[in-house]
Order: structure tokens, then C-alpha cells, then sequence
């Protein structure tokens, strides 16, 4: 017996599955699976997040729903993984913000954006808030520079900080030696995996969503917001280069690097949401875990409106509804950074920790 | 362009040129066929959406023919050395001609199953003895059988659930139309310029499988779909079509005692039988545990298991092994004795201590190697275990209880090279074509090989399809 009750069920099912295997050649967790013969909850939320959610095996088994061994690998599993973000999380006090996670995002991202916005209006001149302003340095007429960065900063490092301390956590209970080291090829392959979203195929044909047609979108859509999540990410990075080293001050013309990254990452982080929105709605019920359709729809949101207020300030940068808009748009990222330990952003995290894994125990297995 | 088909959809009549009964891999390969041959088709699947495909459902692998490894079978299988494993397992019992032409057919198999969108992986973890001669259908059979369903749905073959077929209209050995029931629809009566019947056989017809092993049979589980009960078998013998395979013989295997009555499946299967011994309910060991390696002996525990009195026995053995084989869905039952276990399993303690002790006192020393047929053995015991035997006495103490599994049966109907139906006259039927399990006995009298079923169900269901488009054209 396991700790909870979603683990009991994701144990029946990998005892099923492993006296089955038909499923081996679909992705990475039922050769992982077949490593083992038994499993604790560390084995069980190491194949939870390792799992893509391509709903391959769900279609492909002959033991699904209805039939009585009523087999739902990726339903159980986006449960149980669901669970073990909570699990894991830092610090523990905090793990109930799991459980609402939808409605607990939407209060931080308004209370955020309202802390901005009233903070600009509080403190900044109003002819200076709704007044146009241009040229390098126009950003911090609204908010000294120094000021952003180190609020920055300090919210990005608490992020860091809770999130090495639950992938800590998890790292050991997924039964990588005590003290354990993930080694650089491992580290190399997991990069690929991810980079690539490889287990999120089907096994070659496109993962499952509405029907059962097999499809590519949400592989697309996902590297639609993942990619343009880094690109605004590198945007920033440049723009701090430039700033620090370089003396250069925003904003910076339509043509410079940390405006074409964070161009393309912001259409990235509007496309890419609204089509994995899109396809979250039309995603059968059978291989949904409803009860966090708050999470990921609250993640989904952020970066949306990171994407689309990042755009829109680009756009209107140079007239008077730069200042709100600098407001809000500093107000979801902010939001977006202190409660990415405690959300849908964590799965990321998480499923590259187990590819980690993964790629570990294929290597210790072929040197074997 | 195809034509489009002359079904109509208020089900009161309609006309076909094909008309396929059954919906597994041998009916989805005859209505491809036929769909590509440029006929208009129908398909006929008696079970629900989700149960659709027979026993395909359960398969994982198909036996193909190659004259050189490929990027998923680890070294050739020559055409010959397919025919001498078909010989052997059949004893001979088997149509040389026609079980030449499924083998030459069957080469050809591995790349048009792909082009229907079948995709191939390496042999499954624990199957590497199989790695050769066997392909195995990345995601399994029922992935197989998705990939078929949306190749012949793009291709514009209709297909229909729940339709059970009641009734068939056959004239001098032609056949003229199918009487069919669906729960929304109601009854009707389809027409089609040519028949396929893919229906499989009558494995879940515990009525049927009574004529021949009496009230026994009540006892039989039945591995694959409880929808294979012969009906579209007994329509076509008893309408004059010329029957071929004993009547009598099924495929069967031991599976676990706990697996439900129909559709357990793979993995309710045992294979630990080398490991240990095997008792019937009177504790007795009744047959060489180790005779052969599996799979060569696999298939005939269920007929062994089949024999003993209440058609139940037990695979009992030792902490020692435990890792030695798959891991099973139903756990072992253990006791920290020997009697602690009969008691478990309603055994008599002392028959079964007695058992294991004559066992343990006639097993010799040697060097145990289940790969290979070792030097392990008993003696002055009878039946003797005359490979892999070692003492049974590593608290706790476990076993698996047993009961026949029904794979398939062999009965069927004669066909030629063309898949047509042969009457009870030796003609060949006008119209009627038959591909899968309902005409395996044609190459299979009896015994078996893993994939064999898979390979004649795409061979002839393909050969199938593509005449019953040849004569709907004609």
C-alpha cells in the first residue's frame, strides 16, 4: 500500500502493464517501468513524470476502459504527477497552494498587476505615467532600473530556490543514490528529450487528444510556448548584458537582438497558448485529469498575457499607454516568477529531473 | 476515383460488391484490399466500437518470411526454415501448397502492412527469443488494428458495430446476401456481389466447445474476445461448405485460475512451469515440468491442465525463482510452509508435502541453465522432470493456480490459393471468400507458432480482398 490512494491505482496499473509490455516501444515509461518488479511511491512518481501525456497507450491498450482491468495509464499517472508537485513542494507549508492552484494563481497575478499598477500611480508623477516617452532610458522614468532589477532578482532567485529544494527532494526519492550526481550525458540526453518533446509522439504517429486520431498539435503548440518562453527569457538576458556591461539603456530599436528575441518569443507565448488552450478544451474527458484543469489553465494564462502584454508594449511603446501597460505587463511577470514553484510551470522541471533519470538507467542498464 | 458505395443509410437494403463479416486483422486486411482493388465495402464488425477486432486485439507479433535482417528482425528466415517450424508444429497436418503460398505471400506482408500504416518495433522485453523470426506491432495489436480501422476509413470503406449478421443468403455455392441485426438500426438485409468472412472461430461458444470436451468445458477460460462463437462458421458449413481442421482440437494454453471468464488477455498467461513443478488437485504431479524451453511447450499445459480432474492444477515453487520469469498480473499465493500453502490452495497438506519431499529426493545435482536444456534432472520418480529440476525447499513457498486458456480453435472452412471457399463438392464457391482464424485449420491442423495466426489472417485476408474485388468487377 502506497500513500495515497492514485498511488495505489498507479501500482495496480504498472503491475498490469508489466506482465503486458506492449507499450514498450511508445515512450519512456514502460522501459522504465520494466526495470523495476516492484514499486515504491519515489518509482511511481518518477514513471508519473516521466510520462507525456501523448494518451498512446490509452488507444493502443486492449485493457481500457471498458474493459474490466480498466487500464487509464495517462489519466492515473497525470494524477499522481499532479500529486507529487505538492509532494515535493518547497517549502512544505506551501504544497496546499496545489490544491486551488487555479484560483491561488489568478488572486497573485491580480494582486500583482494591482500592485503596479497603483504602485506606478502612487509613486510616479501622472503627467509622467500617461505621457509618451522615447529615446533610451524611457522604461525608467516609470521605475528606476536598479529598482526593477532587484525586484526582480529577488523574486527570480526565490523561485530558484524552491525549486532546487523540491527537485532535491524528488531527485532522492526517485531513487538516485543518496548524494547521488546525474553525470553530463545523462544531463546531454535529457536535453535532447525535452528539447525535442520525444516521448510526446505517440511512438512515432503524433499523441492522442480529441479522438482517436493521432495528431501533432500540442507537440507544435508546446514548442510554440516553450520556445518562445526562452527566447523572451534571452531577451531579457541580452537587455541586461546591454545594460550592465554595455551602458546601453532601453528601449531598444525594433531591429536590435533583445527586441527581435522577444518578438518572436512573444508571438511564440500568445500562439502557442491559446493552441494548447485549445486543445486542453477539446481534450477527452477519459485521458483529462479535470480536477487540475484550474493549474493548467492558470499556467497557460500567464504566459499568455506575458506574451500578449510583452507585445503590446512593444507595440504602443512610444505613446501614452506605455506606462499602464509597463505596469501590468511587469505585474504578470512578476506573478509569473514568484508562483512558478507552486504551478503547472513545475512539470518542466520535473519530467527533465526524471528524463535525467531515465537516461541514467538506460546508461547503467547497456554498460551492464 | 473509388465509386462511392450504394449503402443506404435508412439500413433497409443496399448493395455492395464486397460485403466482409468480422473485423479484426484478417477482415481489415480483406476490405483494404478489396477498397484498393477499387470495389465498394463493407464491413460487418459484430462487437462494439471498443471490443472491435476479435482475438486481434490480444496479438503483439506476426511470423513473416525475410531473406535478411531489417532494422527490426535480428537475422533472415528463409522461406524454408519457415516451412520446416510449420511442419514440425503441425506434425504435417498441414496443405503443402497452400501453406507454401501463405509463406512466399508472407514476404511481402512485412512491407504492405506497413503501407496500411501498421508500424513495426524490435521483440518486446522477455520475447528476445523471438527477435529473428517474429515482427512485433509497436503498441500492439490493438494499435495494429487503429491503424488498419483509419487506412480503410480514409479509404472510404464503411464500417459498422454491434451489427450482428443472423442469416446467409447462399444459392449453388453463391453467396447473395447477409441478414443483419444492429441495436439502433434494426434488421436488414445487405447484398454484395462478393463475400469475405472473417469471422474467427467459436472459442467463446462454451456450448459449442461441450459437443467435444463435455461439461469440462464449463470450466475452460477464454483468452481472447467473448464475441468469436462460431456463428458465421456454422452459417457457411451448414450451407454446404466443405469443413477442414478436427472439430475437436483447440489452441490452449495454462493460464491463471483468477483471470476472467473471457478477455484476460497476455497477461494472464504463465510461463513458469520449468521452474518448478506442477500439481493437480489431488497434489499430484502428472507430466515433465521440464520436457522442452518455452515456448516450444508452452501450448501444451492447457490441454495437460485440460485432462486433470476439474480442469485446475497448480505451478508450485520456491522463493528461489521468483525473479527468474515475467512478472505476473495475479501475485503468487505463499505459504511459509509446505503445508501452510496446500492450505491456501484446498489441498490435502500431507499429499503435497509428500510430493514435494519425493520430488526434492529424486532431483540429482547438475547445473541449472534454463536456456538451454540442462542437466538438472529427477530420477526414480515418475513423471520424471527431466530438465531443470532443483529442489523446492526456500521458504515461502509459492504457487499459481492454473486452468485451461482457449486460444483458437481449429475448425474451418476449405479454401483454395485464392482464399475462395471450396463447397462441400470440391468446387470452388462463385463468390465466397474466408481469411483468418474461420480458415486457419487450412495450413494449421493442429500445434502452433507465435505469430502464425497474425500471418495468415494478413496474408489471406489481403488475398481475400483482392478477389472478391476481382469478381465484384467481373
Amino acid at each position: 500500500m502506497h500513500g495515497t490512494s492514485i498511488l495505489d491505482e498507479a501500482d495496480r496499473l504498472m503491475t498490469v502493464c508489466n506482465s503486458c509490455r506492449y507499450c514498450e516501444g511508445l515512450c519512456a515509461v514502460f522501459p522504465a517501468m520494466e526495470m523495476r518488479r516492484a514499486f515504491s511511491d519515489g518509482d511511481l512518481n518518477y514513471l508519473a513524470n516521466l510520462c507525456h501525456s501523448c494518451g498512446a497507450c490509452y488507444v493502443d491498450c486492449q485493457f481500457s476502459p471498458p474493459h474490466e482491468f480498466n487500464v487509464n495509464v495517462p489519466k492515473t499517472l497525470a494524477v499522481a504527477r499532479a500529486e507529487s508537485y505538492a509532494a515535493y513542494a518547497w517549502p512544505q507549508a506551501l504544497s496546499g497552494t496545489f490544491a486551488r492552484n487555479g484560483l491561488v494563481i489568478s488572486i497573485i497575478a491580480a494582486l500583482s498587476m494591482a500592485a503596479f499598477i497603483f504602485g506606478f500611480a502612487a509613486l510616479v508623477d501622472h503627467s509622467v505615467l500617461f505621457g509618451a516617452h522615447t529615446g533610451p532610458g524611457a522604461f525608467y522614468k516609470l521605475m528606476p532600473h536598479n529598482a526593477m532589477a532587484a525586484l526582480f532578482s529577488a523574486a527570480f532567485l526565490y523561485a530558484i530556490l524552491a525549486l532546487v529544494m523540491s527537485v532535491r527532494a524528488f531527485w532522492r526519492d526517485i531513487g538516485a543514490p543518496i548524494g547521488g550526481r546525474a553525470d553530463g550525458g545523462s544531463i546531454l540526453q535529457a536535453i535532447r528529450d525535452a528539447g525535442e518533446l520525444r516521448y510526446l509522439h505517440g511512438g512515432g504517429v503524433g499523441c492522442y487528444n480529441e479522438d482517436d486520431k493521432p495528431t501533432d498539435r500540442r507537440k507544435l503548440f508546446h514548442h510554440l510556448t516553450f520556445y518562445g518562453f526562452l527566447l523572451c527569457f534571452a531577451a531579457t538576458s541580452v537587455a541586461t548584458l546591454y545594460h550592465y556591461p554595455g551602458g546601453r539603456e532601453a528601449p531598444y530599436p525594433w531591429w536590435d537582438l533583445p527586441v527581435v528575441l522577444g518578438t518572436l518569443g512573444g508571438i511564440g507565448l500568445i500562439v502557442g497558448p491559446i493552441g494548447l488552450f485549445v486543445a486542453k478544451s477539446r481534450r477527452a474527458p477519459e485521458l483529462l485529469d479535470e480536477q487540475r484543469y484550474g493549474m493548467d489553465v492558470g499556467f497557460i494564462a500567464m504566459l499568455f498575457l506575458t506574451g500578449l502584454t510583452g507585445m503590446l508594449l512593444l507595440l504602443l511603446r512610444e505613446t501614452a499607454a506605455m506606462g499602464p501597460l509597463l505596469a501590468l505587463h511587469l505585474g504578470v511577470v512578476f506573478a509569473l516568477f514568484i508562483t512558478m514553484p507552486y504551478g503547472k510551470f513545475v512539470h518542466g522541471i520535473y519530467r527533465f529531473t526524471a528524463l535525467v533519470r531515465y537516461a541514467q538507467e538506460r546508461r547503467s542498464e547497456a554498460g551492464s | 476515383m473509388f465509386p462511392t458505395s450504394s449503402y443506404r443509410a435508412d439500413g433497409m437494403s443496399s448493395k455492395y460488391d464486397v460485403l466482409v463479416i468480422g473485423g479484426g486483422n484478417a477482415a481489415l486486411c480483406a476490405a483494404i484490399s478489396a477498397r484498393r482493388g477499387g470495389a465498394s465495402v463493407l464491413v460487418l464488425e459484430g462487437a462494439p466500437k471498443f471490443y472491435r477486432g476479435g482475438n486481434t486485439r490480444h496479438t503483439r507479433n506476426m511470423r513473416c518470411a525475410h531473406d535478411a535482417a531489417t532494422e527490426i528482425l535480428t537475422g533472415p528466415y528463409t522461406e524454408d526454415e519457415f516451412w520446416e517450424d510449420l511442419l514440425r508444429v503441425t506434425g504435417g497436418q498441414t496443405d503443402e501448397m497452400l501453406a507454401r503460398h501463405m509463406i512466399r505471400e508472407s514476404k511481402d506482408i512485412l512491407n504492405w502492412i506497413v503501407e496500411q500504416g501498421v508500424r513495426w518495433q524490435p521483440s518486446l522485453g522477455g520475447t528476445l527469443s523471438l527477435g529473428r523470426t517474429n515482427s512485433f506491432f509497436l503498441g500492439g495489436g490493438r494499435a495494429m488494428l487503429n491503424a488498419l480501422y483509419l487506412t480503410a476509413e480514409r479509404l472510404g470503406v464503411d464500417v459498422e458495430y454491434d451489427a450482428e449478421v443472423t442469416d446467409l443468403v447462399i444459392e449453388d455455392g453463391m453467396f447473395l446476401a447477409a441478414r443483419v441485426k444492429r441495436p439502433i438500426k434494426g434488421e436488414a438485409e445487405i447484398s454484395a456481389t462478393s463475400l469475405v468472412a472473417a469471422a474467427g472461430g467459436f472459442e467463446a461458444n462454451i456450448e459449442w466447445l461441450k459437443q467435444y470436451w463435455g461439461e469440462a468445458a464449463d470450466n475452460f477460460l477464454i483468452r481472447g474476445t467473448p464475441y468469436n462463437r462460431g456463428s458465421i462458421l456454422k452459417m457457411l458449413l451448414d450451407k454446404g461448405v466443405q469443413e477442414v481442421g478436427d472439430p475437436t482440437q483447440c489452441h490452449a494454453v495454462a493460464i491463471d485460475a483468477r483471470a476472467p471468464k473471457f478477455d484476460g488477455g497476455i497477461i494472464t498467461r504463465h510461463d513458469s512451469v520449468v521452474f518448478g513443478i506442477v500439481v493437480n488437485k489431488h497434489a499430484q504431479r502428472f507430466y515433465d515440468e521440464g520436457e522442452d524451453i518455452w515456448p516450444k511447450r508452452y501450448a501444451i499445459w492447457g490441454r495437460l491442465v485440460a485432462a486433470q480432474p476439474d480442469q485446475i492444477a497448480y505451478i508450485i515453487f520456491d522463493s528461489t525463482v521468483v525473479t527468474s520469469f515475467m512478472p505476473t498480473l495475479f501475485p503468487p499465493i505463499a505459504g511459509q510452509t509446505v503445508a501452510e500453502l496446500a492450505g491456501k490452495l484446498e489441498l490435502d497438506p500431507a499429499a503435497l508435502e509428500k510430493t514435494i519431499a519425493e520430488f526434492n529426493a529424486a532431483v540429482r545435482p547438475g547445473t541449472f541453465d534454463h536456456t538451454i536444456l540442462d542437466d538438472c534432472r529427477t530420477e526414480g520418480i515418475t513423471p520424471q522432470k527431466t530438465h531443470w529440476a532443483r529442489r523446492i525447499e526456500t521458504p515461502p513457498y509459492l504457487a499459481y493456480p492454473v486452468r485451461p486458456g482457449i486460444t483458437f480453435t481449429y475448425l474451418g472452412t476449405r479454401v483454395n490459393k485464392e482464399a475462395r471457399m471450396l463447397m462441400a463438392d470440391g468446387k470452388p464457391s462463385g463468390n465466397m471468400f474466408a481469411a483468418g482464424e474461420i480458415m486457419a485449420g487450412n495450413v494449421l491442423g493442429k500445434g502452433y507458432a507465435a505469430g502464425m495466426g497474425m500471418t495468415i489472417g494478413s496474408v489471406f485476408g489481403r488475398i481475400a480482398g483482392r478477389e472478391a474485388a476481382k469478381h465484384a468487377r467481373n
